[in-house]
Parts: C-alpha cells; sequence; structure tokens
C-alpha cells in the first residue's frame, strides 16, 4: 500500500510539471500585456517599450519560463502589477482564508445534506421525499450559480434582510466568539450558492450507488448472515457505495478554491476568486499565473487524496 | 424417518406485486418438511420459484414480494410470526445460506476473516480472539491449507471456488441445524462442483445439520440427495425419494427433465426436450401450470389444477393422470 501511495505521489511531480508549461503557455498565448492597457494619449510608447523591457516581457518565451519556474519554484511569484509594491504570494495569502471558510462551509453543508438524503431515497426510492430530492437534484443541477446567487441576494438579503448580500465580515466585527458568528452569518448565502450544484451532485451520486449496492449479492449474504439492518447499511453498504463518492470529492477538493469565482463575484466575497476577476480585468499576469498554477495545484492534490483514500477504503486498488 | 422434522413449510405463499397491478405468484402453496440429517434436493428450471422458496424460509424477500400466507415452522417456531429482530437471531445462527455467485457473494472490500468473525461475533458471546481462532478452525475445516493467510486475504485473492469454501465457512460458522445452499456450485466448472459438493456432504455429518439443496441439475440430486422435490410455477409438482424419482417418475414434467438428461444406459437419437418455456408467474394457464406443455394434457388438465397428491407410498404427484390410483 504504501509503495502504491508512493508510486502515485511520484506521478504527481511530472503532472506538476506539465501544469506550469500549460499555465504559462495559455497566458502567453493571450493577446496584449499588462501594460496594453495603458492608453494615454500623452504617454510616450517608448516608456511602455522601457517598462516592458525592464520587466523582461521581451525575453525570449523560454527564457521567460525558466524565470518565472526558478522564481515560483522558491515560492516568488513576483510583484504585482495592479496592486504596486505587492508581493503576489502575500496577495494571494491574505485573500486565500477567506475563500477556505468559503468551501469548507459549503463542503461541510452539502455533505451534511446530500449523504443522509441521498441513503434516504436510496433506501425508500420513490417516496415523496425522494421525489423531492430528484426535484432538487436538478434544479441544482440545471440552475446557474450566478443566477441562484442573484435570487437568493434578491429574497433573503433585500426583502427579508436575514443575511448580509455582501462581503465577508461587518464593519463593527471585533473578534471572539462574536465575530466568529458574523463571519458565518455571512458566509450562509455565498456558501449556500456554491454548495448547490455539489449538493445536487452528491445526492444523485450517493442515491444510486446506495441503491446499486443495497441490490448487491453480498448485501443478502450480509442479511442472510443475520445482521442487523444498521450493520448492514453502515458497515457494508456505506463502505461501497463511498467508493465512487471518492472520486467525485476528488475534483470538488479543488473546486473548493476555484469554484467560487462567480460566487465570490456574485457576492463580492474577497476571496481569490474575486483577486481572480480582478487581476484578468487588470492584465495582472504574475497574480493570474500564480492563481491558475494554485488552482491547478489544488487539482491534482484533490486527487492525490482521492486516489490514497481509494487504496484506503477498496482494497483491490491496493494489490494492482 | 419418524422424527418431528426440522423445517416444516405449510402452503407458503410468495407474491410480487408488479407494475399494472399483475401479481406473480412465485410461490404458490408449498408444503415439505425436512428431517434432521437429510439433504432435501429442490428442483426445477429458472423461473420455476425454487430460490424464492429458499429466501422466503430465510425471510428475504424484498419489495415488492410479500409472503401472503401459509407457515415455516423451524424447530417448533413458525417464522411468519417472528419480527424481524427475532429473525436477525436465526439467520446465520440456527439456519444458515450460501448463494449461487460466490464471485459476488462475499463483500469485495473487507477480508475473509472479518466477514467469518462478524458472523460468529453477532450470534456467540465470545471476544475477538476467540472469534479469530474459530474462524481460522473454520477455514481449515473446509479446506483452506493455508488457513491463517486465507483469513487476512480479500475475496478478489481467491478463486471462485475458494470463495465458495470461505462461504460455506461463513455459513457453517455457528453451527446451523439447515444449510440452504441455492444453486451452490453453478457457477463453478465441474471438477470444483465436485469438490464442493463432496465437502457439504462432509459438512453435513460433521455438523449434524440438514441440507435443503436448490439445483436444476438432475446429476447433482441423483448424487447427494437423500429426497427430492421437483418445482414448476411456484408449486411442487412431484416428491419422493432420489431412488424412487430416478425409477419410476410420475409428473410429465419429471419425465421431461429426465428425458432431457443424457444416459449411459440408453442409446437415443435426440435427448428430450420440455417445448416451451416456463410461463411468467403473473400469467400461469389455467388449471394445471404446466397444462400448455404437457404432451399428456387432457380436457380437465385445461380447467382445474391438480392436487398434489401421494399416489404411492411417499411418493406424492400433482397430476390428473394418476387420479384413480389414489
Amino acid at each position: 500500500m504504501y509503495q502504491y501511495i508512493f508510486r502515485r505521489i511520484l506521478v504527481f511531480i511530472p503532472m506538476l510539471f506539465a501544469l506550469t508549461i500549460i499555465v504559462f503557455a495559455l497566458l502567453k498565448a493571450a493577446p496584449g500585456d499588462p501594460y496594453s492597457k495603458i492608453l494615454d494619449p500623452d504617454l510616450d510608447p517608448s516608456v511602455l517599450e522601457e517598462a516592458r523591457e525592464a520587466k523582461g516581457y521581451n525575453d525570449p518565451i523560454p527564457v521567460q519560463y525558466f524565470r518565472w519556474l526558478s522564481m515560483a519554484a522558491q515560492g516568488d511569484f513576483g510583484e504585482s502589477i495592479r496592486y504596486v509594491g505587492r508581493d503576489v504570494s502575500e496577495l494571494i495569502l491574505s485573500r486565500l482564508p477567506n475563500t477556505l471558510y468559503l468551501g469548507v462551509f459549503s463542503l461541510f453543508v452539502t455533505l451534511i445534506v446530500a449523504i443522509p438524503i441521498g441513503i434516504y431515497s436510496a433506501r425508500n426510492p420513490y417516496s415523496p421525499l425522494d421525489y423531492f430530492a430528484t426535484g432538487f437534484g436538478f434544479f441544482g443541477l440545471a440552475v446557474p450559480n450566478f443566477f441562484f446567487g442573484l435570487v437568493a441576494i434578491y429574497l433573503f438579503a433585500i426583502q427579508l434582510g436575514w443575511f448580509p448580500s455582501q462581503g465577508y465580515i461587518s464593519v463593527s466585527n471585533s473578534g471572539g466568539f462574536g465575530g466568529f458568528l458574523d463571519r458565518l452569518h455571512h458566509l450562509v448565502l455565498p456558501g449556500l450558492t456554491l454548495g448547490l450544484a455539489s449538493t445536487a451532485s452528491y445526492m444523485r451520486y450517493m442515491r444510486s450507488e446506495v441503491l446499486t449496492v443495497l441490490g448487491s449479492d453480498y448485501i443478502r449474504t450480509a442479511r442472510a448472515k443475520g445482521l442487523t439492518e444498521r450493520t448492514v447499511l453502515y458497515k457494508h453498504t456505506l463502505r461501497n457505495a463511498l467508493i465512487p463518492i471518492i472520486t467525485l470529492f476528488g475534483f470538488e477538493f479543488g473546486a473548493i478554491v476555484s469554484g467560487a469565482v462567480i460566487t465570490e463575484g456574485v457576492f463580492t466575497f474577497p476571496g481569490i476568486g474575486m483577486l481572480l476577476l480582478e487581476s484578468i480585468g487588470n492584465r495582472d499576469y504574475p497574480v493570474i499565473m500564480a492563481l491558475t498554477l494554485m488552482f491547478g495545484l489544488f487539482i491534482l492534490v484533490g486527487n492525490l487524496i482521492a486516489d490514497i483514500l481509494y487504496s484506503i477504503v477498496d482494497p483491490r486498488i491496493r494489490y494492482d | 424417518m419418524e422424527k418431528t422434522p426440522i423445517l416444516e413449510v405449510k402452503d407458503l405463499k410468495t407474491y410480487f406485486y408488479l407494475e399494472g397491478n399483475k401479481v406473480a405468484k412465485a410461490v404458490d402453496g408449498v408444503d415439505f418438511q425436512i428431517y434432521p440429517g437429510e439433504t432435501v434436493a429442490l428442483v426445477g428450471e429458472s423461473g420455476s420459484g425454487k430460490s424464492i422458496t429458499s429466501l422466503s424460509i430465510m425471510k428475504l424477500i424484498d419489495k415488492p414480494g410479500k409472503i401472503e400466507g401459509g407457515s415455516i415452522l423451524f424447530s417448533g417456531t413458525d417464522l411468519i410470526s417472528l419480527t424481524e429482530k427475532q429473525m436477525t437471531k436465526i439467520r446465520g445462527n440456527d439456519m444458515a445460506m450460501i448463494f449461487q455467485e460466490p464471485m459476488t457473494a462475499l463483500n469485495p472490500v473487507f477480508t475473509i476473516g472479518n466477514q467469518i468473525m462478524e458472523s460468529l461475533r453477532k450470534h456467540q458471546k465470545i471476544s475477538k480472539k476467540e472469534a479469530y481462532i474459530k474462524a481460522v478452525e473454520l477455514l481449515k475445516i473446509v479446506g483452506f491449507p493455508r488457513a491463517e493467510e486465507t483469513i487476512r486475504e480479500y475475496p478478489h485473492q481467491l478463486s471462485g471456488g475458494m470463495r465458495q469454501r470461505a462461504m460455506i465457512a461463513i455459513a457453517l460458522s455457528c453451527n446451523p441445524k439447515l444449510l440452504i445452499a441455492d444453486e451452490p456450485t453453478t457457477a463453478l466448472d465441474a471438477t470444483i462442483q465436485a469438490q464442493i459438493l463432496t465437502l457439504l456432504d462432509e459438512m453435513k455429518e460433521k455438523f449434524h445439520m440438514s441440507i435443503l439443496l436448490i439445483t436444476h441439475d438432475l446429476g447433482i440430486v441423483a448424487e447427494h440427495a437423500d429426497r427430492v422435490m421437483v418445482m414448476y410455477g411456484g408449486q411442487i409438482v412431484e416428491s419422493t425419494s432420489v431412488e424412487r424419482l430416478f425409477e419410476n417418475p410420475l409428473h410429465p414434467y419429471t419425465r421431461g427433465l429426465l428425458e432431457s438428461l443424457p444416459s449411459i444406459d440408453r442409446e437415443v437419437e435426440r435427448l428430450g426436450a420440455i417445448k416451451g418455456i416456463v410461463p411468467p408467474a403473473f400469467n400461469f394457464p389455467k388449471g394445471c401450470r404446466f397444462s400448455d406443455r404437457c404432451p399428456y394434457a387432457m380436457e380437465e388438465c385445461h380447467q382445474s389444477n391438480p392436487k398434489l397428491l401421494e399416489i404411492e407410498t411417499n411418493h406424492q404427484a400433482r397430476c390428473f393422470l394418476y387420479k384413480e390410483s389414489v
């Protein structure tokens, strides 16, 4: 098993390397650079050219890539162009906690809601609650995030006034437990918006997996052994039904960070999703590259975790 | 054999409620007894209701199926009246079952040892260590020479025959009085089949249990059973000792089954086949359920369903051909 995990980590390294090439190439392929947005007619173009020269934008692309890579490997992604004088890594780190709070909150709600309902639906197929859950599943998958976010803001923030419509914290937040509750209060609407689609898909997956497993021969064996329904469900069924859910979790793990771009935009929630949107608008290359690389890294790490979890849960993978 | 039967099934009815208000009478009025120490075979084609009979005895019928009537007396207790909780104390303990598909009947994510010990720990108040010792012993009995290693292995590391042995070890773990073997060798190669059946015969002696052997293979019946019941259309159509059945089959369906077997003694151009297929359980013909396939069908066969009557001593058949001989 350790050998499997070790091999899996070895594979991770070339993938990460390939990721850096793709991120870099994509950005270089996009037209323009940070200075092409400056349209001041009084500005002498030679000034911009000098700035390009100084920042190394005129060097051959491979040189630029290796310079970026060697600095990135040391955790140095350069300075932001928009926020002059601020390190990219420092900028990202200042926003990252907000996004993580949002992602973890949303994932937590998703799992708490989706897994029990999925199990219930599978055990009571075609019951009223199952039909309701199915309907909700289609709704969750069909309604786009930004639309649901806007409706939620209109209903729960503007009309009912239950939750704040934007931001991550109140101006009056003074820390402590009250401050924590204030943060949670700000997380509710964006968190639910972010979790809507994944709740729907986890629920559908869970239902179909549990239903399949409950109909399998080894569940009949477990019942024939005289095990109680509880043991049959929580030991024999869940362990098998969770195997495909882990794959989904591998993707979702990356989405905790990157999937929040639109939601954060709708709720003007100052996380890294917002930062990405701003940076794209400003052609803030160093920030865009660092963020894209980070999103890719999170997806890779998510899949790595999923594969390791697989090998723990499913013995058939371990011995391959 | 004038002992009290270990299992007495009376007028068992298990129906399935299908879409469109169709009712499939998968088991429709089955009576039989199993005495201590005997192997009783239940024979029939696919769809005759033999597996549903066995699952009904275990009370493992799931929706949309339901046991609609009759009684299942097991060591004097009527299982029908027991709650699910009381049933869990009987299943796997006094009454155990092994299945057709050893490849899928074991849970792929737990070790063989875990799955044997689980049953032991559920029914017997023993420690983990005692359960482990017992599990190793059981694996040795059913023919695993390296039991200490096998106990840590997962089902996918074993072959089909070995998995069926492991299933048998699980089934035997609590010394059941009755073992229901639902087509235990259908999915295995011929050589492995013989080994598993011989193992079952040995285990029957060693553990003093009775076996209800469900099969569609009359060859297995001839070698391993004491008595045999032939099932068709959710009902027993003939019931007698194995010797009698092969010497003098009464029911036309049984005759058809026997004629479809190759035999060393008789030389034939073509093996016999019963025309047609088993009718679906929601659409039996009126009258005798075999009437539309029966070469001897008479007028009254299409009118009413004959009863299972004792035609000769210890030999019952459900057929109008023997009306006079009763």
